[in-house]
């Protein structure tokens, strides 16, 4: 190891290979058998159960965790795949504590919810080990359904279609499919390839084609795939990056925090990942919270997280806050850059307090300098690349009811579409209810 | 997914699962959520003969015990039977059959043991188009002290009698319901098959006391600082159910009678005991009175996956176990077993230690760093560390090979079964002519 924390500059392995093995191991791993059923005796089985309505794509939690209390993981993960095709990378991506475990009656009872997360994970994992796709292709339809975008909506709108007999094929940029899920979660919330096992054990089901390397407006046009296919659904994510605004956003060493996080999902070799001795991370949402603990992870001396927002307005969870917090990462509340300092390369970032004035945010006036040599920019992705024709409402394809666009035979979904948090488990269920309307329009 | 489609005396429902007379199956309301929910069939809330209905007490009905995390256990009862008009109960069965023709619809009786009583209500019953009737010989509370339930199904003659009286006045085939509270379950079960009945079922409620209000001296649930025995029921009367089951399955004078299990039927593992044992089906009460009609889910989903992981149809199971329920006097006597405790998955609690070393045969040994270890010269095999043991799989038993040497005993452990009427040590094992 030639390089530590303390080595100025961009550089690769400030920890040796192991330490960097173990930071990023599982955050939560996996429950043992035993775990699971301590952790599901713990389910009371409500009727009506809050923590069903708190899930976007409605899962049977009370009655998969019921599945998993009596062995029977395998019945369980059907459960929760009859509902979430992704429930294996929901389970460990979701924010389970603003969502099922926030409303679980246990949390309210005991501030111990169950830990609906965990058993989620060890029902979809039991039977995923086993290789098991537990639905099967109806017969074919004759239909055929262009699906632009491999991330979650996608896929899961895929998966849908699929299993009511409907040929799909499948378009990304990418050269991977998985979309988010393979390029945009934080290596230790899906190791070991999850991702991309999770996407070939969902096209077990037969009957979608997947394309990678295909880029809507390039290479393939809105217009075409309508008039080749019977419908399209478009779960483009949001490929573009908002811009900072600040002096000297162009200096060495400021980077799109997405693109970060990309790159180390894809890396083999965490030790070949070059990351600053000083980062500044910009933003309050998971992607800033993803970057910033990472970096730390991967030997970043300090690691700061810059919110021009008071902590309370902080759209990551107060669970990923604080997990940013126990690996070293510091927050700056109420505060944004002004400008990048430095003289080719960064070396630092001048920060001013920010106020509310009315409904705005404004300076106030107070300023001071933090040593940087990478800035990660993580202030919201944007939509980009959407083709035209389609109604766009708060930067976002307008859709109404299960994803249906402005254009006949054209839906949408996920982060692209209006509409719900930009979450994963709200692109698969917008995937799955667009796929349903789809099929009821095809049909019908 | 396993078929679970069921046939029990000719009565066919989608599944096994059948709601017992109780009050989940009081009113069209509840029986319409639960046929809805998943249910295979029900039997509805026993029916009294016609006249001025029923009164309940006003007061608390339903007492129970819990294990850890509230978690319930047991359930007592001090309801009578329905307490609504007969000529209500017999439209609203009729309409339910009528609009869920696929379901089980019994109709549980209770009238006073005369046969005109019965002979009056059975056209009435027949006319809603049930598929059956169950005598509801077992409500060991309340109706027994006038001469009904219970206080009919104490007494083997009675319950021939009754029996016979509906097999000579109604085409539907008629199912006795047992109570459990006689010393020996079979004597019923004769009777009633010797009556002609088609099947039994059982158990209905053990006699019980569910607690006592220690404030204010009074049987739970109180009715005004009195309480009276109640109905037990729920997981924790299962143990007694399971036996009983096996008892009429495999009765020599009983045996291929259908059996309709109940008895804190909870899971689908609870049901698939019930008929390995030779249940035919299986009704569940409580259950459903605790976590609502959607655990039928669970059970459809669990015993169908179970069927399928052993290629088993459902009709294969029922009574599979029945032929290994036997005497204890011929029980293996060469099984020879060890407890062995796994290191990796012991937690250290000490609880199989306090156990074995209180109050049984000193055969786990406790070192100073907390690591219990099985002594094998002293281990009889009793299980209770298994059963004491938080963690399970932790401690298993595990069968000694024939050929090897009990450290215990100093015998070689055979690989030749040999029980008591063989042992040397029984009195009745030694032959005359010796």
């Amino acid at each position: 190891m030639t390089n530590s924390p303390f080595t100025p500059g961009i550089v690769p392995a400030r920890l040796d290979g192991s330490l960097l093995q173990e930071n990023f191991v599982d955050l939560h791993a996996a429950l043992d058998p035993h775990e699971a059923l301590v952790a599901a005796d713990r389910c009371y089985f409500c009727h009506d159960a809050p923590c069903i309505t708190a899930c976007p794509t409605t899962i049977d939690i009370p009655l998969f965790i019921r599945q998993i209390a009596t062995g029977t993981p395998e019945a369980a993960a059907k459960t929760i795949f009859d509902q979430n095709i992704l429930g294996g990378m929901c389970a460990r991506v979701c924010p389970t504590e603003t969502l099922c475990e926030q409303a679980c009656v246990r949390e309210a009872a005991e501030g111990k919810p169950v830990e609906i997360g965990r058993l989620q994970r060890y029902a979809t994992d039991t039977l995923m080990a086993q290789g098991i796709h537990p639905f099967r292709r109806a017969a074919p339809t004759g239909k055929h359904v262009a699906v632009v975008g491999a991330g979650p909506a996608g896929l899961a709108c895929a998966h849908r279609l699929a299993m009511h007999g409907h040929a799909v094929t499948i378009y990304d940029a990418r050269p991977k499919a998985g979309g988010l899920n393979e390029y945009g979660i934080a290596h230790y919330k899906a190791t070991d390839g999850f991702a991309a096992a999770e996407v070939a054990w969902l096209l077990k089901i037969g009957g979608i084609m997947v394309q990678t390397g295909v880029t809507l407006g390039q290479d393939i046009m809105l217009d075409t795939l309508h008039a080749n296919h019977d419908a399209v659904f478009l779960g483009l994510g949001l490929a573009g990056v908002n811009a900072l605004h600040a002096e000297g956003e162009e200096r060495k060493g400021v980077m799109d925090a997405v693109g970060f996080i990309a790159e180390l999902r894809q890396a083999s070799d965490l030790a070949t990942l070059a990351i600053g001795r000083n980062v500044v991370v910009i933003g309050g949402g998971m992607t800033a919270i993803d970057a910033a603990v990472q970096a730390k992870l991967l030997g970043a001396q300090s690691v700061t997280v810059l919110y021009r927002r008071g902590r309370d307005a902080m759209p990551a969870s107060r669970y990923e806050q604080d997990l940013a917090a126990s690996k070293g990462v510091r927050f700056i509340f109420n505060a944004m850059p002004v400008t990048i300092l430095g003289n080719g390369a960064v070396t630092g970032v001048r920060v001013e307090y920010t106020k509310a004035e009315g409904s705005s945010l404004v300076g106030t006036g107070e300023t001071f300098d933090i040593p940087a040599d990478q800035v990660l920019k993580a202030i919201g992705q944007t939509l980009d690349g959407a083709p035209g024709g389609l109604e766009i409402t708060g930067g976002k394809i307008a859709v109404t009811g299960p994803g249906r666009t402005t254009r006949k035979g054209v839906w949408a979904g996920g982060d692209c579409a209006s509409g719900g948090e930009d979450l994963t488990v709200t692109a698969v269920a917008q995937g799955r209810d667009a796929a349903e309307d789809i099929h009821v329009t095809l049909l019908g | 997914m396993a078929d679970l489609s069921s046939d029990f005396l000719g009565i066919k429902s989608p599944n096994p699962f059948w709601l017992a007379s109780a009050p989940p199956t009081d009113k069209a309301y509840n029986v319409v959520r639960a046929f809805t929910a998943g249910w295979g069939g029900v039997v509805w809330k026993t029916l009294g003969e016609a006249g001025p209905p029923i009164v309940n007490v006003n007061g608390p009905r339903y007492g129970a015990i819990w294990g850890a995390d509230r978690r319930l256990l047991g359930l007592n009862n001090i309801e009578l039977i329905t307490d609504r008009p007969l000529e209500v109960n017999l439209r609203e069965i009729k309409q339910v059959k009528r609009d869920w023709p696929d379901r089980a619809m019994i109709v549980s009786l209770m009238v006073p043991c005369e046969e005109q009583a019965w002979k009056a209500i059975l056209p009435l019953v027949e006319d809603t188009g049930a598929d059956g009737i169950e005598l509801n010989f077992g409500c060991p509370h309340g109706m027994s002290e006038r001469g009904m339930g219970a206080a009919v199904g104490q007494v083997p003659e009675y319950i021939e009698m009754v029996a016979r009286w509906c097999k000579q006045n109604t085409r539907m085939p008629v199912i006795v319901k047992l109570t459990p509270n006689i010393t020996d379950i079979r004597y019923p079960a004769r009777a009633a098959k010797k009556g002609g009945a088609d099947a039994v079922s059982l158990i209905n409620t053990i006699s019980s006391i569910i607690g006592v209000d220690l404030e204010r001296f009074s049987p739970e649930p109180s009715i005004d600082g009195k309480g009276s025995h109640g109905g037990y029921c729920g997981p924790a009367v299962k143990p007694i159910a399971l036996n009983m089951v096996a008892e009429i399955a495999r009765d020599p004078q009983t045996r291929g009678l259908p059996i309709s299990g109940i008895g804190g039927v909870t899971t689908w593992r609870d049901a698939a005991e019930f008929l390995a044992l030779g249940a035919g089906n299986v009704q569940v009460c409580t259950a459903a009175m605790t976590y609502g009609f959607k655990i039928v889910q669970e059970m459809i989903s669990g015993l169908s996956q179970y069927l399928d992981r052993h290629e088993m149809t459902l009709s294969e199971l029922i009574g599979r176990a029945t032929p290994n329920v036997t005497d204890w006097q011929y029980l293996n006597l060469n099984y020879v077993t060890k407890a062995h405790i796994d290191q990796d998955a012991c937690i250290k609690c000490g609880r199989c230690y306090a156990a074995c070393e209180d109050t049984s045969h000193q055969a786990i040994a406790m070192s100073p760093e907390r690591v219990f270890t099985v002594k094998d010269d002293e281990c009889v095999a009793c299980n209770l560390c298994v059963n004491v043991c938080p963690v399970e799989n932790c401690i298993t038993m595990e069968r000694m090979p024939g050929g090897s040497v009990d450290p215990r005993t100093g015998l070689v452990v055979s690989d030749q079964p040999a029980d008591w009427t063989t042992h040397p040590n029984n009195p009745a094992a030694r032959t005359a002519a010796e």
